[in-house]
């Protein structure tokens, strides 16, 4: 058994550079013969934006679950906080985990449960989490249903609602404890444009109102796009276009997985001015 | 525990009544050539305590419970409910498994018990209907023919049974890959290894209890 003492002990050397949520250091996964995630190496900061752009099967997913320790790296090292979590055991990571905010690309809500003790699962459930009164958590509950448009639903079970609904109530879940990095996998998928626009503009609003890092693995540019060259304004409550010359305070760097591999790395600019027929495929010229 | 042990009630009693009916039945002619009919209620007894009755129940719950429960994991796996709730930071086997194992653990034994009557009374009525055994006589013989060692025994084996019901069902649920398709292989895969686990455990236990004596 490794004593929480000794996690500390196992922190990153990078860990010095302060605010570091998140770092791959050549990561790889392998499924049977198959490798998802090969020789993978990444850092991102408090209140960075990652957009993860790839085809399917490309890694998106494994790599957001490597994150958060659901799937164990074969090779190299991966650090959450500062704390290396590679080898960490699962009791020690669930407090960890307990900082992290996710939306599964399958919703993972349980469906025997009604929207509001979904949502209060994680500030009812978490150890880590100081146990509070049941009006508090139904007042934080309520709040993140409200963020999400959602708050009328709370009675309701997730098979009584939409597709995009249920992925509204996936984003409330995720933010109910005000982590400080939240994974999105696939937030759009399977959506009609419109329900995909307005989950994106929940995801700035998020990000911008409670200043956390993000990391979205999608398979539409536009959701990046969205994410950095948009900024939500709490005075208008609507999303405002920023300068797109990199100036514009917010943090977005765009990563395109390809079999695994992380084929690019940098700006929308760096995207864009990309040659390569592959990571060409995602930009919308 | 309500949707394992209640719930289970209405199939353990036809179970339990029947198998006893038959047993009755069956064994009515064999007695019968050697004269012996006055023994059935010691027969039945001996043989739905010791085995019938915590085998049949087991076999019953793992058919109705073991494959529920892993359909219901399976299906939380696949639609990354499992995942979704070792990231909200917590434990998956504290919060499933557990009350499970203990639901079952619990509620098998109990309903064993249920089975065991019903099937004392399955055979009663082919006695007294079949047979004109009294009730005097039919209760008599069963009662005495108990043994402390039956009823150990008896009480044993669904224990053992829950837990391996229970632990199946969880791992097959929570193992389950491929989507719905993944489902409904890991659920028959719980169900078939149950009934495996059932009949060989039921042989060592009696194994050990014959060498007590």
């Amino acid at each position: 058994m490794i004593l929480a003492s000794e996690h500390e002990a196992q922190s990153s050397p990078a860990q010095g550079s302060r605010g570091e949520v998140l770092r791959f250091d050549n990561v790889t996964v392998r499924f049977d013969q198959e490798t998802a995630l090969d020789a993978v190496s990444f850092s991102m900061s408090a209140g960075e934006t990652r957009i993860l752009l790839g085809a399917a099967g490309s890694g998106k997913t494994v790599l957001i679950k490597t994150a958060v320790g659901l799937i164990r790296a074969d090779a190299g090292r991966v650090y959450l906080f500062g704390t290396d979590i590679t080898d960490m055991d699962e009791r020690h990571l669930f407090d960890l985990r307990a900082k992290v905010g996710i939306l599964f690309q399958e919703g993972g809500l349980f469906d025997s449960m009604t929207i509001e003790e979904n949502v209060a699962y994680p500030l009812v459930n978490q150890r880590a989490r100081t146990p509070m009164p049941a009006e508090v958590v139904q007042e934080k509950v309520l709040e993140a249903l409200s963020f999400v448009e959602l708050e009328r639903t709370v009675a309701q079970f997730p098979s009584e609602l939409s597709g995009g609904m249920r992925r509204r109530v996936g984003i409330a879940r995720a933010v109910v404890t005000e982590p400080p990095l939240v994974l999105y996998d696939s937030p759009t998928a399977g959506l009609d444009p419109i329900t995909a626009t307005t989950i994106m503009a929940l995801i700035v609003k998020e990000r911008d109102l409670r200043n956390t890092a993000a990391v979205v693995a999608t398979h539409r540019y536009q959701d990046g796009q969205l994410m950095a060259n948009f900024r939500y304004n709490p005075q208008r409550g609507a999303l405002e276009r920023v300068s797109s010359d990199g100036k514009n305070g917010l943090k977005t760097t765009f990563m395109v997985m390809r079999d695994g591999r992380i084929a690019f790395e940098g700006s929308e600019a760096e995207l864009e001015s990309s040659t390569d027929p592959y990571i060409a495929k995602f930009v919308k010229r | 525990m309500d949707i394992i042990g209640v719930g289970s009630v209405p199939v353990v009693i036809m179970n339990g009544f029947f198998t006893g009916a038959v047993m009755g039945l069956q064994l009515s002619r064999a007695l019968a050539t050697y004269g012996a009919t006055g023994q059935i209620g010691q027969l039945v007894a001996i043989t739905l305590v010791r085995e019938l009755g915590p085998v049949l129940t087991a076999i019953m719950i793992a058919g109705r419970n073991g494959s529920g429960i892993a359909s219901e994991l399976g299906s939380m796996k696949v639609t990354e409910q499992i995942d979704a709730m070792r990231a909200l930071g917590t434990d998956p086997i504290q919060k499933l498994v557990t009350p499970r194992l203990i639901a079952t653990a619990v509620m098998l034994p109990l309903l064993t018990i249920v089975a065991d009557f019903m099937g004392l009374f399955g055979g009663f009525v082919i006695s007294m209907v079949l047979l004109n055994i009294t009730a005097a006589q039919y209760w008599s013989t069963a009662w005495r023919a108990l043994q402390y060692n039956d009823v150990v025994q008896g009480l044993l084996k669904p224990f053992a049974f829950a837990i391996v019901i229970a632990l199946v069902g969880c791992y097959y649920g929570m193992n389950t890959t491929g989507g719905t398709q993944g489902v409904g292989r890991a659920t028959t895969q719980a169900v078939v290894v149950a009934f495996i686990w059932i009949i060989v455990i039921t042989f060592f236990i009696g194994r050990i209890f014959v060498n007590l004596g």
